[in-house]
């Protein structure tokens, strides 16, 4: 085969399912006899449960099971296993579930959830997490001690601290005392939801013998399987987690989610099956979210823009629960003073508690939250010493050479970030940006912020990939990483092309993903999959090439170093007209006699994160990352000086992606995650009244980007290959959507100066500013 | 409980319904129609998307009896066999799809849109798609898509 097959925009695997309908997702999914649940939620912040009458919805007919907190004695969770199924004693936020009921149909579950009889005594609730860390606040669990941790995490009990991350670097007392300029600043971003368009959405159907099969809308089948197995005290082998389409994930359906409810549901309905969907308002209530962030940034300048101390603290706002936020705290704090070199550092950060919806990731894992300070504050600081935004960026940004602030030495094959900041500068004219041409009162404005992030995950995630040959000479390729959108399987069914030099519509990515059947993936997340499973994808399509040839070399009469593989045939090297063809080894080879050698071809690979360390507790000293992704966006704005109005005109953003595998799909990821970043820059935000309750719980009241609302955009793709990457490719999947809140900022400060410390950017919040400037 | 007769993809149906039943329970439940999508249950989202009487309508707020006597279109009518609409062709080639979950509201917005517009600016697809979320795509290749489509249809009459 001629055609170059890394690179090019093959069209996406199941396009064509997706446009006519086919597409099953769980939501469409219907088991016979299966029952419908529906959980009681809890009015309050937080408040005892005095009593829960279920006497009347258990008399209702049509309904089979109704459970409570008392009957579900399991803690389940990621990272800190802090989260109950249904609500026990106690509630800690507004929307929390406090019991379920299973019934013949969605009305009848409705119907015997209003029955549920739920007395409460309310408590105080901490909805601030600078108050929450006050020595008297009211604590959201008081048995933190108690609740089981993975290693690298430590709670503090008596206190709402579920995790502290310390970075130490160099000496930030000597820094600040060298530095010309201090400059202090604090910024705050509220709690974002997902909005995937599926809703969460899962069924069980519980079997004799404590088994279990869940169909379920979650990106990690793996991750449900264990977290259930080690929530419920089940055999891993007992359940089977099936994930068909899956309807957006963004995070949000990492880890696991309701799948142990309706297990418990199941079980109690004597193995009827019991599917549960989230409706809207209450995936926005009841449905974790990304956390709210509130930092603290202390930096020391020099007059020539030089950084030479940088003093941090980020107090996460994690909600009720952190089973995964923990993560999210440690993993923004190894990235915490952004792309750039730093002497002397000290981080501290902080995943706290409230009486609030919880956290868990979001694409970005923390990084557009902590991004919103670092890189406004890195345009406050140009402002104060009258530098240029680009040109402080360009004076401290990660070089070849550069020693990160957990002490990872940057080498050749790390990306550019400097170069994706030249290319963005460059296509919004930075340098240009006079309001001349303006009506009065109009300003424009010119914005750059950069970014970076790496896989978030433990030091030994694992994945693996299986090739099994059909009887035509096509192959099946089976990953448990999902994909739910990104576009991985079209990529990883490229990769396959390309080691064995077949076409690409060839190579069936099995699209339902089933624990029973496929080999381990530990999650899909994190924009490591096209990293990983690539890796493991390569080394099982040589194990596939390895196998043709033995097979091959019988018959064709020479040794396996004298093959080689070319338009799907093995074929001699000195003779390429004598070969044999992948269809006729794929079962086996026959003889023309009927003697037969070889058998059904299978092969597999596998790949583990490489030389990942835990971090120092008390330093933050190791290598947390298995891949740096560098990027940089430039945004023109057009201010209303009077009103605060503004219009988005332009945004350029450029990845150092490595090698894109697919270029159309690598669009499709910056332009996808560029209008999220702008949703959350521009429009998005939790609001809770005084006492708890969730304001913005309907599409009405929380807005997310129209078509109508999207501005010029303009991708640049920039490939530095990464040396362990799959054809030197990165992923690409969360950078996107980092700091589009900052580069907004940015511009918008460019454009009238007002000093923007809070997401998300809005009219009336630049206009206060505007009003408090006179 | 009332009777109502409708056509869906050019098929007759005749069911009794309950006063309060939703037209998007109906076709998705009842007759298995499972391609139009519950977003959100309020309107809002766009995932329900039918064609009612030749205008896109968000399924999840019409009752099934305001659907007596008329004819809807779902996505599952869209395609005959192996062969799918310039639509859908035109959501293929230009990327337009990405978890696939808002795709066929989206193209039934498309389709209620170049049914009475063949030649529609970026103002008329933003007007006319601006009920349909898509949190993935960004929505940049869905109104390429749309274009496309257009051009194609175009194509085809001439």
């Amino acid at each position: 085969m001629t055609e170059e097959m890394i690179g090019k925009s093959v069209k996406r695997i199941k396009a064509l399912e997706k446009v006519t309908g086919n597409a099953k997702f769980v939501h469409d999914i219907e088991i016979q006899g299966m029952l419908h649940a529906k959980m009681k939620l809890s009015p309050h912040a937080h408040a005892k449960i005095v009593n829960i009458d279920t006497t009347k919805a258990k008399s209702l007919p049509g309904v089979w099971a109704v459970l409570t907190g008392k009957e579900l004695p399991y803690k389940v969770g990621l990272y800190l296993v802090d989260k109950d199924i249904l609500a026990v004693n106690k509630v800690r936020y507004q929307g929390e579930p406090v019991a379920a009921v299973a019934a013949e149909t969605k009305e009848i579950a409705e119907k015997a959830v209003e029955l549920i009889e739920v007395e409460y005594k309310k408590l105080d609730a901490v909805l601030d997490v600078q108050k929450a860390v006050e020595e008297d606040a009211p604590l959201v669990h008081e048995n933190l001690g108690e609740l089981e941790s993975a290693p690298v995490f430590f709670p503090k009990p008596g206190t709402n601290i579920a995790h502290h991350t310390k970075i130490r670097k160099g000496d930030t007392e000597k820094g600040f005392a060298k530095a010309d300029h201090i400059i202090e600043n604090e910024f705050t971003l509220p709690m974002v939801d997902h909005t995937a368009m599926e809703t969460h959405t899962s069924i069980a159907e519980w079997k004799p013998g404590r088994k279990v099969k869940i169909w379920t809308s979650a990106q990690s089948p793996f991750a449900v399987r264990n977290l259930l197995a080690n929530g419920l005290h089940l055999n891993h082998e007992d359940i089977e987690v099936i994930v068909p389409y899956v309807g957006g994930g963004f995070g949000g359906k990492a880890g696991i989610h309701f799948e142990p409810l309706v297990t418990c549901l199941s079980r109690a309905a004597d193995g009827r099956p019991v599917k549960i969907v989230m409706s809207r308002e209450e995936e926005f209530n009841s449905v974790p979210v990304r956390q709210g962030l509130y930092s603290r940034l202390k930096t020391g300048v020099n007059d020539d823009g030089e950084i030479v101390a940088q003093e941090t603290e980020f107090l996460w706002d994690s909600g009720a629960n952190a089973d995964y936020g923990v993560n999210v705290t440690r993993a923004a704090a190894t990235a915490g003073v952004g792309p750039y070199e730093i002497k002397n550092v000290k981080l501290d950060s902080k995943t706290v508690y409230t009486n609030k919806i919880f956290g868990t990731a979001y694409r970005g894992f923390g990084h557009l939250e902590i991004l919103w300070a670092i890189e406004r504050q890195m345009d406050l600081v140009a402002k104060e010493i009258g530098i240029s935004p680009y040109d402080i960026r360009m004076k401290n940004g990660l070089d070849v050479g550069s020693v990160t602030i957990t002490g990872e030495h940057i080498g050749e094959s790390h990306g550019r970030v400097k170069e994706c900041l030249r290319e963005v500068a460059k296509e919004i004219d930075f340098e240009n940006r006079d309001s001349d041409d303006l009506p009065e009162g109009k300003k424009r404005g010119k914005g750059v912020a950069t970014l970076h992030k790496a896989p978030a995950m433990p030091t030994n995630t694992g994945t693996a990939a299986f090739l099994k040959f059909n009887e035509n000479g096509t192959l099946n390729l089976t990953v448990s990483l999902t994909d739910y959108g990104q576009g991985t399987y079209t990529a990883l069914a490229q990769i396959v092309a390309d080691q064995l030099d077949m076409p690409v519509d060839k190579v069936n990515v099995v699209w339902e993903n089933n624990t029973e059947t496929e080999p381990y993936d530990w999650q899909t997340v994190a924009s490591k999959g096209l990293f990983m499973s690539g890796n493991a994808v390569i080394k099982a399509s040589q194990d596939m090439a390895q196998q043709l040839k033995e097979v091959a070399s019988e018959p064709l009469r020479c040794s396996v170093e004298d093959l080689v593989i070319e338009d799907e045939k093995v074929k001699v090297r000195h003779h390429l007209d004598k070969y044999i063809s992948f269809k006729e080894l794929a079962m086996g080879y026959t003889y023309e006699n009927g003697n037969a050698i070889g058998g059904p071809l299978v092969a597999r690979g596998n790949y583990i994160a490489q030389g990942l360390t835990n971090l120092d507790p008390e330093t933050g000293q190791g290598l947390p990352a298995l891949d740096w992704t560098y990027g940089a966006h430039g945004v023109e704005v057009i201010v209303d000086e009077d009103t605060g109005e503004f219009e988005v005109v332009k945004i350029a953003s450029a990845f150092d992606v490595g090698k894109a595998i697919n270029k159309e799909n690598v669009i499709g990821q910056i332009q996808g995650g560029v209008i999220q970043g702008y949703g959350s820059a521009v429009m998005e935000g939790y609001q809770f009244s005084e006492d708890g309750r969730l304001l913005t719980n309907t599409f009405t009241d929380y807005k997310v980007p129209s078509i109508a609302d999207i501005p010029e955009l303009k991708p640049i793709i920039v490939e530095n290959a990464q040396e362990d990457g799959p054809y030197g490719a990165r992923g690409v999947a969360e950078h996107p959507m980092l700091s589009i809140p900052s580069v907004i900022g940015n511009a918008v400060q460019d454009a009238i100066g007002v000093k923007i410390k809070e997401m998300p950017v809005i009219p009336e919040k630049i206009f206060e500013l505007i009003e408090a400037n006179k | 409980m009332k009777t109502i007769n409708f056509t869906v993809n050019g098929r007759n149906y005749k069911l009794d319904v309950k006063d309060n039943e939703i037209l998007l329970d109906v076709l998705r439940e009842k007759l298995h129609f499972t391609g139009a999508k519950e977003g959100c249950g309020e309107g809002e989202c766009g995932a329900c998307t039918v064609i009612m009487d030749g205008k896109a309508v968000t399924s999840c707020i019409i009752l099934a009896v305001e659907a007596d006597g008329s004819d809807i279109e779902t996505i599952e009518g869209q395609s005959v066999g192996e062969e799918i609409s310039d639509i859908q062709e035109a959501f293929i080639e230009e990327n337009a799809i990405q978890c696939g979950f808002c795709t066929p509201g989206m193209v039934m917005s498309t389709k209620a849109l170049l049914d009475r517009n063949p030649d529609p600016s970026d103002e008329d697809i933003d007007i006319a798609l601006s009920g349909n979320i898509c949190r993935c795509t960004g929505y940049y290749s869905i109104r390429n898509a749309v274009k496309r489509a257009a051009e194609k249809k175009g194509g085809s009459q001439s």
